[in-house]
This record gives structure tokens, C-alpha cells and sequence, in this order.
């Protein structure tokens, strides 16, 4: 696990996510009022960009065709039939106004090839 | 014939004129004549809250106009206070020096404020709340950041702190005892309360004890016993109320606390009686209208010599008045007595209390905070005093009802169901009946029921339900499950308790966080309720609002400036194809709104693409303003007879930047050939010889509606003034995502014409005035390209640190 500085938290507004690169790593980071969370950025039904959904308290709303999703645990929670399905999440933590996020070293190998 | 004998009454308040409308039921005829030391008509006194937040005005809470008095004979003297009784010669005295002559006499002056003996009460600035000349004051006083305390925390003390607030003072509630309406509430639901109270905003102080008021002839401050001092610009008293028993002793009459009557009403003098908060009944006064109305009864069949039932008080209920925040009392709530029996249950997250107080497994008091919605069983149950031993497992948790029918069935015809308007349910029948009532509003119009604190509504409908032959519901589906509110609601609780922004509304009225439903029709809600002068909250949008271009499959942007009337110019178009080149859009399209989209543009470029092409957005996007479109009309055609295109253009003008309930599309033609299918179109103007004729609610989506006649017009600003009254009176009152021509189809276009073109100079001006505003605080949403709502708005994140090569590698 490598624990990555992202961006200055007034960078991500309060409930909203935006969009970071690692290598082809995208990940959507998402303020939840001081907290953050981060999951891969595309949604699972049809790679909709997940940054762009709407916050639904702890759950991300597909802006496409509003699949929703976990933001704690990465799992689809609507519709209900794809409760299997989930994107990767990533802890994060904030340290002197900055997010970082953690990302394990085989997911940034990947991204790096 | 012999004369009719003569009436008189000394109050024109709402015992003593509830008392007069039931004996002009009864056979016997009397000559009536009522003083008031008011100068109004008579008024529903409880709305006086209301009228304080704003929800209504003042001629809205008149209970009987001028006509009502002359038709029925009655001789109002207005602004003459009787000032004492000769009840030997049975004659009036007034304060204008008049004597007037009766043979019966009711009594029914109400109640004054109670004004303790504080330093400083007499100062200007200081009021209390009982009348229209003090709600009126208090408007005049209050304004957006005055400073105001209330002293009392009371029901009468709550609702004034609220309407205050709504007025935008700052507020602070001074409170005696160690809980908020400490006679009905018990501690616990005081706190429950109190944090309602300051969630709202209100300031709130228990265990305060004024010492006495600041200031220099005008009230500037209230200093506690503490110590503490509040600053204040206004102070409302509201420490509770005293009968106005005084009058009586003129007469010689039994007066203790107040006047002494027995069970039909009637004073120790056999001529005189009286009515309402004045009298003192068993040793019990009254401040509440649910009993005075009873005793009105009980006295005009008195008075009429009819037979009746001795007069019996009811347990009090008491209800606030405050939107969002439900508060239910009723009977003896204490539950620190002997063999009483608590059931209780709350809910601090949600705000929820509820005790049940018992005895012998019957029901004593009731106190619900956060959700009164039962309160109807409870107050069954403390009236009817059933023994509650089988219903034991579920007193706080009631069954779903299985006929809501059934309960109103066994209610007899003469009990009260809107104690506000003295409706009782043979009033209601008789209106579902005689006047074929088969909606609530019709029954609002019709009998006033559910007007007033509108705690009865879902009896009424339960009514409606069981009795009317075509109950139509009335459309309460709610906006969605996190704010369980109709769109309906959601207007007036926005409007009435100030609600700026989405979050406030989800964290008051809603759990907090909403989702892409109602989130998106909030934002929509709180933009035009204020005009545009919102809290803007961009999270609440959907990603096109946040960026303004149409999100697309991939994940990329459309792009579609506005056109205004279809019109182009060679230089534009030149700036488009450039812009096209130079970020290689996928596809350059013309649409079907007469306009031209870039397609597959990513949205670090939008910014820059909409500063290229220097043209305003056209709000392809959003709901909103979409487009004019225009044919060639007089400028070139032959058959041309107005000038669609300046018009068409001056139309989107006027709107443009706008956002609606649901998309908004427009056209302007010169003929009725209609070359721009001005017919489907949520407003369509369509020129002919000499004159427009302005249509609305058409559609060629979804479905195909040809759009109705909203008025036809000479002159071109007739026209333009007609669709922006359409225009404005949708933004107000359809639901979010309701087209134009749902909204027309659910209104009838008779009711739209009725508000809208033909309504009242005053009201189009004002429908008008509003669409002014916010279109004053409209702007092109482009323009954001230079003035980001956040920094990072259309910026691509680069981390801060990107991992080692030889770490991913490793
Ligand atoms: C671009 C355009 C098609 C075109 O290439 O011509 C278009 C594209 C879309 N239309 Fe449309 N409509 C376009 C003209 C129309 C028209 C013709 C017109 O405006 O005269 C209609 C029929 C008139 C009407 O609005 O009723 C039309 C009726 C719809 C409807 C059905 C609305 C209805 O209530 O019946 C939808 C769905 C909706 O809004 O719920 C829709 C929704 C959409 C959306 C926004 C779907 C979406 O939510 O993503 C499409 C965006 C595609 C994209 O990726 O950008 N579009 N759409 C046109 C843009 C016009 C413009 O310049 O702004
Ligand atoms: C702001 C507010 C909110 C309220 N909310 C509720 C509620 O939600 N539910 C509820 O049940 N109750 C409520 N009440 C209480 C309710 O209004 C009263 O119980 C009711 O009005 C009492 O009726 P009444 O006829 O006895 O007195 P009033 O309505 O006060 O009428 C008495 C009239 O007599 C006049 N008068 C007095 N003396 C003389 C005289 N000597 N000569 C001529 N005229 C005289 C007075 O000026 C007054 O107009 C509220 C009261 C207020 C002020
Ligand atoms: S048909 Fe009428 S409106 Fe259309 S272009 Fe011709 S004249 Fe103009
Ligand atoms: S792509 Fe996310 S819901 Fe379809």
C-alpha cells in the first residue's frame, strides 16, 4: 500500500468528486464534507464517469443512467439486481489540507505498465 | 307584529360572532347589534401567526366581510368599546358617549395580554401579539437583521418568534420556566422543541427571567437576572393572557377570574350571558377556540329557548403553528402522580417524542414533538376514554388503518372538524351534497374547512373520501422518500420559512442528504421561490448544470450557443467552423431547435471553446430557456403579416438565462401556415392580420399536443407581455419536471387565462415584477468560463505526486 498526496482539499468541493490520473489509473475522489473517499472512476453499467454523478450521502449516483454506489464500500446498491457488482475503492485520509489517497503497489504496477 | 327583541353583543371577536352566526340559525328573531374596539371586521384571530410569516395577508383571514352584517341585519359598531353596563335600565354605555337599549345582552370581550410589571415594558418598540394593530406593528418593526426578543416561550410566544424570523429579524426566545410550553409539554419534549426551535434559527433561553428593558424612550436591549443582556430592536411580549372580566363587574355580575357562567352560558344577571375567554365556566378559563365555539352553540340555543345540552368543556388540545415543526398536547401531562402509568418513545436523530400518559389503562395526556400526525386517535382516545387494555402493544405504533372511512363514519354530524373555522362534519356533508364539493380545494373554497392550521386536512379528505361520489386525491405525492413533502409543500415551506438553500431544506425538512431526485428539483424550488436570490449550490445540480454542455455517452460534452430566432451571420458561423477545426469536435450538427452543436468536446476545453466562439449558451443542457424559433415572416415572405423575426428575437431575449420546471421551447410565425410549428411549442406566437394569437402547451416530443389558446392580442408588446405572464406563472407553479403541457392539461386552460392574462392588473404586475427579478439575477452561464463557481470547475486534477516508476515497477 502506497499512500499517494492527491490535491489541496478546497480543490474538491464539498460533495462533489473530481477526476485524478495515476499512470491509467482514474480515480473519482469525492468530498463528503471533510471526509473523503475514492473509488475507481467509471461506473460499472456502461462506464459512465462517476466524478461527474450527483452525492446521495454516502452513495455516488451514476450521471448517465443513474446506477447507484457505494462510496464506502465501492458496491452497486441500485439497481438492486447488480448488488454484486462493485468498483475498486481506495482508503484516503487528509493531512495538512492535503487528500491522500492509498493506493496497494499491484494496482499501481498495473497502471504504471 | 311585535318588534324582535334586541341583542346586543359587546366584542366582535371570534366567540362572540360564532355565538351571533348560530342564532341567526334559530327560529327566533332578534334585532342584533355587536361593539367592537376594533375597527376590523371580524377575523380569524389564530391566523394572526400566519399573517405574521407571511403565508397570508390580511384580508385573507377575514372571517365575515362588511356584506355579511348588512345582509343579515346585524348593526356593527366598529371601534366603539362598551365601557360600562347599567344592567338595572339594560343599556350600553359607549366611549363614544352612545346609550343603546337591550333586552338581552351577551358578553364575549375576550382576553388581553398579560404584561408583567417589568422595568421598562412602556418603552416604543415594545408589543405584544393579540390583534391585527399589533401583528401590523409588528411588521412595520421587523425587518431583515433587526434584532428581536420574545418574552415567552409559549405557543403564542413560539409563533411569534417564528413570524419574526420569517420576517429576517434575528430572534431570541426569553423564556421563564426551565422548558418550552411548559403547561403543555413535559422537560423532555420541551428539549425536543427547544432544538427545533434553534434549528430553524431561533434563539433559545429557559430558565431566563427578564430583569427589565434598555434603551432611551425606544427599547434597545432586555437584561436578564444573570446579567446576560440581549440587544433588541423590537420586543414581543407573551407571558400569557387575562380574561377581560372587568366589563362584568359595571353590571354587578359574578366575576372572579373571570365571568361566572353556568352550563348554558348564562350570568348571574338573567338577561345577561357570556361568551368565550372572557368567562370563567367550573372555575376553568379558556384559550383555545375548539370550546368557545361549543359554548356559542350552547348559548344561541339559550337564547332561543330551545332545547340543548349543558355545556361541557373539552380537554384542552394545544397545536403549533409552525411549519416542520409538529407539536401535539392535549390533557393532563404530568407524570409524576399517583398511578399513572408512561408510555414514551423518541427518536433524538429524527427529533421525535412522543409520551402517552395513563391511568386505569385509559388515556390522561398526550405530548408528540416531531410528529403529530396521530394526533387524531389520541384525541379520540382521551375523549371517548376507552380502555386501552387490548390496543396495549401498539398505543405508539398504530396499525395501518384499514378503512379510513370507517372512523369518520362514527363521528356524529355535529362534531367540530376544523376548529379553526367552526366546520363541523353536517356542514361539510351538507357542502359534498348540496354543492357537488368533490376536491379538497373545492371544499377549502366552499366551507373554509382545513384553511386555518390545517391540522384537520386528512380528515377532511377521509370525509371526502367516504362521502363525495367523484373524490378526486389531490395529487400529494411527494418529491421524493429523503423530503417527503409534495412539490406543493415544498413551495411554501421554502417560501415561509426562508429556505435558501437545497442543504437547508434536506437538513431541516429532509434526512439530510438527498439524491439525484430531489436534489435537482430543490435547486430548482429555491431559484425561483427567490428569485434567483438563492444559496447556490452546484452540488445539488446535475453535471450539465455544473458545466453547462450536455453530458454525452462517452463521458465527453455537447456544445450549442445560442442562436437567438435561428438567426445566424456569416462571421458567427465562420467562428463556429474555426472552434471545430481547432479542438476537432466528432460532429458539427444543426439540431431541431433551428441551431447549431459541437459534439464530443471534453470539459477542460468548454471554457475555452465558449471564449472562441464568444456566443452566449443556448442552454441545450438544462431545464430551461431553449430557443426561439422563427420563420422568415415580413421581412421576406409573401405571405408574412408580422414581423416574427424581431419579435422571435426579442422574445428569447427577454427570457433566455432563465431556468423552468422542465425544458422550455418557444416559437415565433408570421402567418398561420405556421412554418415553425409555432402550435408545438410551450408558447407559440402566431401572427395574422392586425393582431397575435398567443398559444400554450403544445407538444411534438413524446407525444403530439396541439397547443390551446391562451388570449389573442393587437400589438406586438401585448404578445410578448402575454407569454411572459404564461412564462412566469409556470415557473411558479408547475412541478419540476412537469412540460407545459402536462401543467396545462392538470390546471385547465380556463384556470391558467383566469391567473394568468385575465387576472387582477395587480396580480400580473406582480407575476411580472418577479420574472423582472430574477431576471435581473440571470446571466449567461458561460460566462462562468471567467469566473469559475469553484476553481477546479472545468480543471483536470494533476496529484500532487505521482508514484515512483522504479516503487510501480518494483
Ligand atoms: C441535439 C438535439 C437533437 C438534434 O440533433 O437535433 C436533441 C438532443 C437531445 N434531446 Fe431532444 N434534442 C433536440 C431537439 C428536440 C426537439 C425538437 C425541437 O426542439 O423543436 C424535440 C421535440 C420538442 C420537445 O421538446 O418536446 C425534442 C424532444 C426531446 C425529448 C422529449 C420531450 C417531451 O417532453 O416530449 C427529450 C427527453 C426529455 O426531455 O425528457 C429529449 C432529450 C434530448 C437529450 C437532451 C437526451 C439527454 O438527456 O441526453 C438529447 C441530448 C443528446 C446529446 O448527446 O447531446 N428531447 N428534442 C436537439 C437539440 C435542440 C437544441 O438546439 O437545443
Ligand atoms: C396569534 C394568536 C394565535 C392563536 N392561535 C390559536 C390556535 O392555533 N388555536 C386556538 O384554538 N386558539 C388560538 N388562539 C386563541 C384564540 O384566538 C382565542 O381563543 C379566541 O380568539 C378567543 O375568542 P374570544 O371571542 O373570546 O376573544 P377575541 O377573539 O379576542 O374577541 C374579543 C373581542 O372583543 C373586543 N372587546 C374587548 N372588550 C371590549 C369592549 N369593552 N367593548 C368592545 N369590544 C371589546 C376585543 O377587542 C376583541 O376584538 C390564538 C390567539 C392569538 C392571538
Ligand atoms: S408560411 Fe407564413 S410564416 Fe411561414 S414563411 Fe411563409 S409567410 Fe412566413
Ligand atoms: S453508465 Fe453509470 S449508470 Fe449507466
Amino acid at each position: 500500500m502506497k499512500w499517494l498526496r492527491v490535491t489541496q482539499v478546497e480543490n474538491i468541493p464539498v460533495r462533489q468528486g473530481r477526476v485524478v490520473r495515476f499512470g491509467s489509473l482514474e480515480l473519482a475522489i469525492f468530498n463528503l464534507g471533510g471526509a473523503f473517499r475514492a473509488v475507481e472512476s467509471r461506473c460499472p453499467h456502461k462506464q459512465g464517469p462517476l466524478a461527474d454523478g450527483i452525492v446521495a450521502g454516502d452513495d455516488i449516483i451514476c450521471p448517465l443512467h443513474n446506477w447507484r454506489i457505494s462510496l464506502d464500500s465501492g458496491f452497486v446498491k441500485q439497481p438492486k439486481e447488480h448488488a454484486e457488482t462493485c468498483v475498486k475503492s481506495f482508503p484516503c485520509r487528509v493531512e495538512q489540507g492535503v487528500v491522500m489517497v492509498a493506493i496497494p503497489e499491484d494496482v499501481l504496477r498495473e497502471a504504471a505498465a | 307584529m311585535a318588534k324582535p327583541e334586541r341583542l346586543a353583543v359587546i366584542g366582535n371577536g371570534m366567540a362572540g360572532v360564532a355565538c351571533v352566526e348560530q342564532v341567526l340559525r334559530h327560529q327566533r328573531k332578534f334585532q342584533i347589534t355587536i361593539f367592537g374596539d376594533e375597527t376590523h371586521v371580524n377575523y380569524n384571530r389564530i391566523l394572526l401567526s400566519s399573517v405574521l410569516a407571511g403565508e397570508r395577508n390580511v384580508d385573507e383571514i377575514t372571517i365575515n366581510d362588511w356584506d355579511w352584517y348588512r345582509s343579515n341585519g346585524i348593526e356593527l359598531r366598529a371601534g366603539v368599546r362598551v365601557v360600562g353596563i347599567d344592567s338595572q335600565a339594560k343599556a350600553l354605555t359607549g366611549d363614544d358617549g352612545s346609550v343603546t337599549e337591550f333586552d338581552k345582552l351577551i358578553i364575549a370581550t375576550g382576553s388581553s395580554p398579560f404584561v408583567p410589571p417589568i422595568d421598562g415594558v412602556d418603552k416604543d418598540g415594545v408589543f405584544t401579539f393579540r390583534n391585527l394593530d399589533d401583528t401590523r406593528g409588528l411588521l412595520e418593526r421587523s425587518r431583515p437583521g433587526a434584532k428581536a426578543v420574545v418574552i415567552g416561550g409559549g405557543l403564542l410566544g413560539l409563533e411569534a418568534a417564528r413570524g419574526l424570523q420569517v420576517q429576517g429579524c434575528d430572534v431570541s426566545v426569553v423564556h421563564l420556566a426551565d422548558w418550552l410550553m411548559e403547561r403543555q409539554l413535559d422537560a423532555a419534549g420541551g428539549r425536543y422543541l427547544a432544538h427545533k426551535m434553534e434549528n430553524l434559527g431561533v434563539r433559545v433561553l429557559c430558565g431566563a427571567n427578564t430583569a427589565r428593558l434598555r434603551g432611551n424612550g425606544r427599547v434597545e436591549g432586555v437584561e436578564l437576572r444573570d446579567g446576560r443582556v440581549l440587544d433588541a430592536d423590537l420586543v414581543v411580549v407573551a407571558a400569557g393572557i387575562r380574561p377581560n372580566a372587568a366589563i362584568g363587574k359595571t353590571a354587578g355580575l359574578e366575576v372572579r377570574r373571570g365571568i361566572v357562567v353556568d352550563d348554558f352560558l348564562r350570568t348571574s344577571h338573567p338577561d345577561i350571558f357570556a361568551v368565550g375567554e372572557c368567562v370563567e365556566h367550573r372555575g376553568q378559563l379558556f384559550g383555545l377556540v375548539a370550546p368557545l365555539i361549543e359554548q356559542g352553540k350552547v348559548l344561541a340555543a339559550t337564547l332561543a329557548g330551545a332545547e340543548t345540552a349543558a355545556f361541557e368543556a373539552s380537554v384542552p388540545a394545544a397545536k403549533l403553528k409552525i411549519m416542520g415543526v409538529d407539536v401535539f398536547s392535549a390533557g393532563d401531562v404530568r407524570d409524576d402522580q399517583e398511578g399513572v402509568e408512561c408510555v414514551r418513545y423518541e427518536d433524538p436523530a429524527l427529533g421525535i417524542y412522543k409520551k402517552l400518559v395513563l391511568r386505569d389503562n385509559r388515556l390522561q395526556g398526550v405530548v408528540l414533538v416531531g410528529d403529530a400526525a396521530d394526533s387524531r386517535r389520541y384525541a379520540d382516545w382521551l375523549k371517548t376514554g376507552e380502555d386501552l387494555s387490548a390496543q396495549r402493544r401498539s398505543l405508539l405504533f398504530p396499525e395501518p388503518l384499514g378503512d379510513g372511512g370507517l372512523d369518520v363514519a362514527q363521528m356524529p354530524n355535529a362534531e367540530t372538524v376544523c376548529g379553526c373555522n367552526g366546520v363541523s362534519k353536517g356542514d361539510i356533508i351538507e357542502a359534498i351534497h348540496a354543492k357537488g364539493v368533490n376536491t379538497l380545494a373545492q371544499l377549502k373554497e366552499c366551507t373554509r374547512a382545513a384553511t386555518g392550521c390545517g391540522s384537520c386536512t386528512g380528515l377532511c379528505e377521509s370525509l371526502l373520501k367516504a362521502v363525495a361520489p367523484e373524490f378526486e386525491e389531490e395529487s400529494k405525492k411527494v418529491l421524493c422518500g429523503c423530503v417527503p413533502f409534495s412539490q406543493e409543500q415544498l413551495r411554501e415551506i421554502i417560501r415561509t420559512q426562508r429556505l435558501k438553500s437545497v442543504q437547508e431544506v434536506l437538513d431541516v425538512y429532509g434526512n439530510g442528504f438527498g439524491c439525484q431526485t430531489c436534489k435537482p428539483a430543490l435547486s430548482y424550488l429555491v431559484d425561483v421561490i427567490w428569485c434567483g436570490d438563492h444559496a447556490e449550490d452546484r452540488s445539488a445540480r446535475f453535471i450539465n448544470d455544473r458545466v453547462h454542455a450536455n453530458i454525452q455517452n462517452d463521458g465527453t460534452f455537447s456544445v450549442v450557443p445560442r442562436m437567438r430566432g435561428g438567426v445566424t451571420s456569416p462571421a458567427e458561423l465562420r467562428k463556429i467552423a474555426d472552434v471545430a477545426e481547432k479542438y476537432q469536435v466528432r460532429m458539427v450538427k444543426v439540431t431541431g431547435s433551428q441551431r447549431l452543436d459541437l459534439l464530443g468536446v471534453k470539459k477542460e476545453d468548454l471554457p475555452k471553446i465558449w471564449a472562441e466562439l464568444g456566443m452566449p449558451s443556448g442552454q441545450a443542457y438544462t431545464k430551461g430557456v431553449r430557443m426561439v424559433k422563427t420563420c422568415v415572416g415580413t421581412d421576406f415572405c409573401r405571405f408574412g403579416t408580422q414581423n416574427s423575426i424581431d419579435t422571435g428575437i426579442e422574445l428569447e431575449r427577454r427570457l433566455e438565462n432563465l431556468y423552468t420546471p422542465h425544458k422550455f421551447k418557444m416559437a415565433v410565425v408570421g402567418c398561420p401556415r405556421n412554418c415553425a410549428e409555432a402550435t408545438v411549442k410551450d408558447v407559440g406566437l402566431i401572427g395574422q392580420e392586425g393582431s397575435w394569437q398567443v398559444v400554450v402547451g403544445g407538444a411534438a416530443g413524446k407525444g403530439v399536443r396541439k397547443a390551446d389558446l391562451l388570449i389573442t392580442v393587437e400589438t406586438t408588446p401585448q404578445a410578448l407581455e402575454a407569454a411572459e405572464l404564461f412564462f412566469q406563472y409556470y415557473r411558479e407553479n408547475a412541478n419540476y419536471l412537469e412540460r407545459s403541457y402536462d401543467f396545462v392539461e392538470r390546471l385547465g386552460m380556463e384556470k391558467v387565462r383566469k391567473e394568468t392574462v385575465y387576472a387582477p392588473e395587480g396580480k400580473q404586475q406582480a407575476l411580472l415584477e418577479r420574472l423582472r427579478k430574477s431576471k435581473e439575477r440571470s446571466y449567461d452561464a458561460w460566462l462562468e468560463r471567467d469566473r469559475p463557481s469553484d476553481p477546479t470547475q472545468f480543471v483536470q486534477i494533476q496529484p500532487l505526486e505521482q508514484p515512483m516508476p522504479q516503487e510501480a515497477t518494483a
